[in-house]
């Protein structure tokens, strides 16, 4: 009988607990909903625009932060999780937003300069150091007994730009079309062992369990992995050609709306533009938009013939469902390779 | 005589405990469950057929049920095995490792699919004894049971244990002086009365083996046909906003290993009425 | 009764009649250690030595981490929220099904284990096709402000869907075993139906009602599949212990991951002193009224 009372008294208290802190709030919140590797930068980017905004207006801003698969974020706004803004990895999961629950007006991606992308990246390759299997470009990814580490491009979405770089790679060489291409990446996906789900996880494959001869990777992931985990181990290798990458952010228009937080979040983005954010980007390894920013930092960036979506495939839709949706290319080459 | 009648009647509640049972059963499980059927049902015939038996669904179908009947099997044994040892000998460190016993579940599936990724990885403690040998066992099907093994194993340990403690030692002394031997002892008196739980362990190792996804997808390679479960393919359903898709292939799931549990709990009445004869 | 049960039980360490004999208790416990040190004390060193990685200092500095500690916060009050009621529906449950028998029951108990069976993924996805916004209920709750997904009311209503069966599941079997003869006897003896079960029955059953709390409570705290559905991941808002692992862990921050994750390898060790002391403390209630039995 002692045992209900205590419990009755232990729950009072957790109850007072939970409460408390959720009546404390009177300042204002913003929420940025990301992906996984912008973790870093949008610490710094917070910190730096709460700063100003405190400067500015003398009011307490808190911006929260949740980093997920990009995907699987965007599914998490469009089920109701209050995004004031999205920074997510492709315009594609931006567009599902808009499309699925009808959070942002059809003309958001011209809303911001340059697709709304406040910096670009583009897809690079890790080897270990000293470069063991000599991989230079993309070609020597085919080689037979290279192992080549990417994610699961249907998890995850930095496995997309992966896959489609390679593909990109294919067309451009001479005598290329859709049919080589596709070889190629039939080839390519032959050499890879693991599928992870997701970008830091084929990260942590290739570094901490030493499995695969190369990592296809963010630049800005593989600059990141470099400095964190050994610049002695391992080495970044730039291809001839790759695609550029357009990490789209969005302010949720429903959202900010009904929360009352508009302002904010329209100069919270505008920051991501302004000549400090873009250095945060650049510090973090992201090509930054504003050319002044692009040329303080350009010995950071090596120069590589870069490719569109837009202009190889056609945009993100289109491309979305050739090639991953279920029974798309991407399928294809997985049940015939095992065929054989 | 009429005793055997009132035996029913006798104990009181029982009325209001099987309400509230089917009550905060319906509440908690059944209705939330019943959102996956009626998304499910969104779906035309033709369209959850191609959903749910699309060749690299089958194939997964395989992989998952394969793996967990066999780590199920496996932890049966060991589990009981183990459970014996704890409960009936001593020796030094047996508290601790009575409570290790749970680590599997105190431990983020995450986390354990991490740890047993990096013990079995071509580079770690475990992984680099086995290589020589020519045993690969991350990244392969081989990696999906031991992490299987991994998360099932409580449930077998922790559903025997307390039904071997509250055994009546009598018993066996008196079948030692009737005469039977240790193994017949064992054999003929304690293991009937240890099977409905030994049952209900392997059911429920089994079960969950076949839902699990974090400690999996770290060590099982994922390659589609071969080492990628159903699970992985209800995630990558979702990714594309397949939630029907993704339900479909979850209901078929639900449903087998409901039918699962359900002919191992008639088994087991079963086995507890032939025991009681 | 139970001390002198135990009490048998040490005599028959010695070789008395009823054991086995010594190599194969050697064996069999050098067998059942194998097993355990292979799958279940390799992975726990493995936690711990890569979580001291850096040392004591960097280990302790991960778990003071502000976003960490409301991990902690939110872990503790999911599993607070959760145990007990799952511990009510568990005895009840037990109650109705291995004292009574009636049609259907097979069936019952099967849809009571169903929780175990859902992948944990579904099980979150559940909740977000109930209360998400494109849900059944997700634009009644946004229209009166009620948040359920993405706030702590969801990841409590994932957990206790996923930790349900435990209690239940543990005691079943367990009152099964026992039969009904002795409530039969103490109610002829003219006790009440609740007196009945707090003297009878549940001295019988304590041990599987602890384990299934114990179960209970290590599964909500280091549930991460159900959860990371339901969460949002809002960084020190809902995340819970294992979403702050996996956080840690894709921040490339392995040793701090691995600290974190040490705490619910921790809280294994802390059950079993709670484990012990109860029992102790059982016993010594139990030396001084005598037996009931």
């Amino acid at each position: 009988m002692n045992k209900g009372v205590a419990l009755i008294r232990t729950i009072t208290v957790v109850a007072l607990l939970v409460l408390l802190p959720a009546m404390a709030g009177a300042q204002m919140e913003l929420l940025n909903v990301s992906y996984d590797p912008t973790r870093e930068l949008y610490q710094e980017i917070n910190k730096s625009f709460s700063k100003q905004w405190k400067q500015k207006t003398s009011q307490t801003l808190v911006i929260k932060q949740s980093h997920g698969g990009s995907g699987k974020q965007a599914r998490a706004v469009i089920d109701g999780l209050e995004a004031d803004v999205v920074t997510l990895a492709l315009a594609y999961d931006v567009d599902e937003i808009r499309m699925k629950a009808r959070l942002l007006p059809e003309h958001w991606q011209r809303r911001l300069p340059g697709n709304s992308a406040p910096y670009t990246s583009t897809i690079v390759f890790l080897v270990r150091k000293g470069n063991p299997q000599r991989i230079h470009d993309w070609n020597d990814l085919v080689r037979p007994g290279v192992k080549v580490i990417t994610p699961n491009p249907k998890t995850s979405g930095g496995a997309r730009w992966n896959y489609l770089a390679a593909w990109a790679y294919a067309l451009r060489q001479q005598g290329g079309n859709d049919a080589r291409a596709r070889e190629f990446v039939t080839r390519l996906y032959g050499n890879v062992p693991v599928l992870d789900s997701g970008a830091r996880g084929a990260t942590t494959t290739f570094v901490q369990r030493g499995m695969g001869d190369v990592l296809i990777a963010w630049e800005n992931e593989a600059y990141l992995a470099v400095n964190e985990l050994g610049k002695d181990r391992f080495q970044i290798v730039v291809p001839s050609i790759s695609i550029l990458a357009e990490p789209p952010v969005a302010l949720v228009d429903k959202v900010v709306d009904r929360k009352g937080t508009r302002k904010a979040a329209e100069e919270y983005l505008k920051f991501l533009y302004s000549a400090e954010g873009q250095e945060i980007a650049a510090r973090h390894y992201y090509r930054p938009f504003d050319k002044k920013v692009a040329a303080k930092y350009a010995e950071r960036f090596a120069k590589l013939n870069l490719v569109t979506i837009d202009d190889i495939f056609g945009g993100w839709s289109k491309a979305q469902k050739h090639h991953f949706a279920d029974g798309g290319i991407f399928d294809q080459i997985f049940v015939k390779q095992l065929k054989r | 005589m009429g005793l055997f009648r009132r035996k029913h009647a006798v104990l009181p509640g029982f009325g209001p405990s099987l309400g509230y049972t089917i009550f905060y059963l319906s509440v908690v499980v059944l209705i939330p469950l019943s959102a996956l059927f009626f998304k499910t049902a969104t779906l035309s015939w033709d369209q959850f057929v191609t959903a749910v038996a699309a060749p690299r669904v089958l194939a997964s179908y395989r992989v998952t049920f394969g793996s967990a009947l066999v780590a199920a099997a496996v932890n049966g044994v060991f589990g009981v095995l183990v459970a014996w040892v704890l409960v009936r000998y001593r020796f030094p460190g047996k508290k601790l490792i009575d409570a290790l016993v749970d680590l599997p579940f105190a431990l983020p599936t995450a986390v354990a699919g991490i740890t047993l990724a990096s013990i079995y990885s071509a580079n770690g403690w475990l992984g680099s004894r086995l290589e020589p040998l020519g045993i690969k066992v991350a990244f392969t099907p081989v990696g999906i049971m031991v992490a299987m093994i991994f998360i099932g194993l409580p449930f077998v340990v922790r559903t025997v244990q307390p039904v071997l403690e509250e055994l009546d030692q009598e018993i066996e002394e008196a079948a030692s002086c009737l005469g039977a031997s240790r193994w017949q002892t064992f054999y003929r008196v304690l293991f009937p009365t240890m099977l409905p739980a030994i049952l209900t362990g392997f059911a429920l190792a089994f079960a969950r083996a076949v839902g699990e996804y974090g400690s999996i997808i770290f060590i099982a390679g994922n390659m589609p046909m071969e080492s990628e479960i159903t699970p992985l393919l209800i995630i990558t359903k979702l990714e594309q906003y397949d939630y029907a898709g993704a339900t479909a292939i979850a209901t078929v799931m639900l449903l087998v290993s409901f039918l699962l549990l359900l002919s191992i709990n008639m088994l087991q009445k079963w086995s507890r009425r032939f025991a009681d004869n | 009764m139970n001390v002198a049960a135990n009490m048998n039980r040490t005599n028959g360490k010695n070789g008395s009649n009823v054991s086995e004999p010594a190599w194969v208790r050697v064996l069999l416990t050098a067998v059942a250690l194998g097993f355990i040190a292979l799958f279940l004390l390799l992975p726990l060193g493995a936690v711990f030595a890569q979580a001291l990685e850096k040392g004591w200092d960097a280990y302790l500095a991960a778990l003071k981490e502000p976003d960490t500690l409301s991990a902690i916060r939110l872990t503790l009050i999911t599993a607070v929220l959760c145990v007990p009621v799952n511990l009510l529906f568990g005895i009840i449950a037990a109650w109705a099904i291995a004292k009574f028998s009636f049609p259907g029951k097979s069936f019952l108990v099967t849809l009571i284990d169903l929780p175990f069976s859902v992948s944990p993924v579904v099980s979150g996805l559940i909740y977000v096709l109930i209360f998400g916004l494109q849900g059944w209920l997700g634009p009644w709750l946004q229209a009166h402000d009620i948040k359920i997904i993405f706030a702590v009311p969801g990841i409590v209503l994932a957990t206790v869907f996923v930790t349900f069966p435990f209690v239940a599941r543990e005691l079943i079997p367990l009152m099964e075993s026992q039969g009904r003869d002795e409530e039969e006897a103490a109610l002829t003896l003219g006790a009440g139906g609740l007196q009945t079960f707090f003297r009878v029955t549940f001295p019988n059953i304590k041990w599987g009602v602890l384990y299934g709390v114990i179960l209970c409570n290590a599964r909500a705290m280091g549930e991460f599949g159900a959860v990371s559905v339901v969460s949002g991941h809002v960084r020190g808002a809902t995340n819970t212990i294992p979403l702050q692992v996996e956080i840690l862990y894709n921040e490339y921050s392995y040793a701090a991951a691995f600290a974190v994750a040490s705490l619910l390898a921790l809280l294994a060790l802390v059950t079993l002193a709670v484990k012990s002391v109860a029992e102790w403390k059982i016993n010594q209630t139990l030396v001084t009224p005598g037996s009931e039995r």
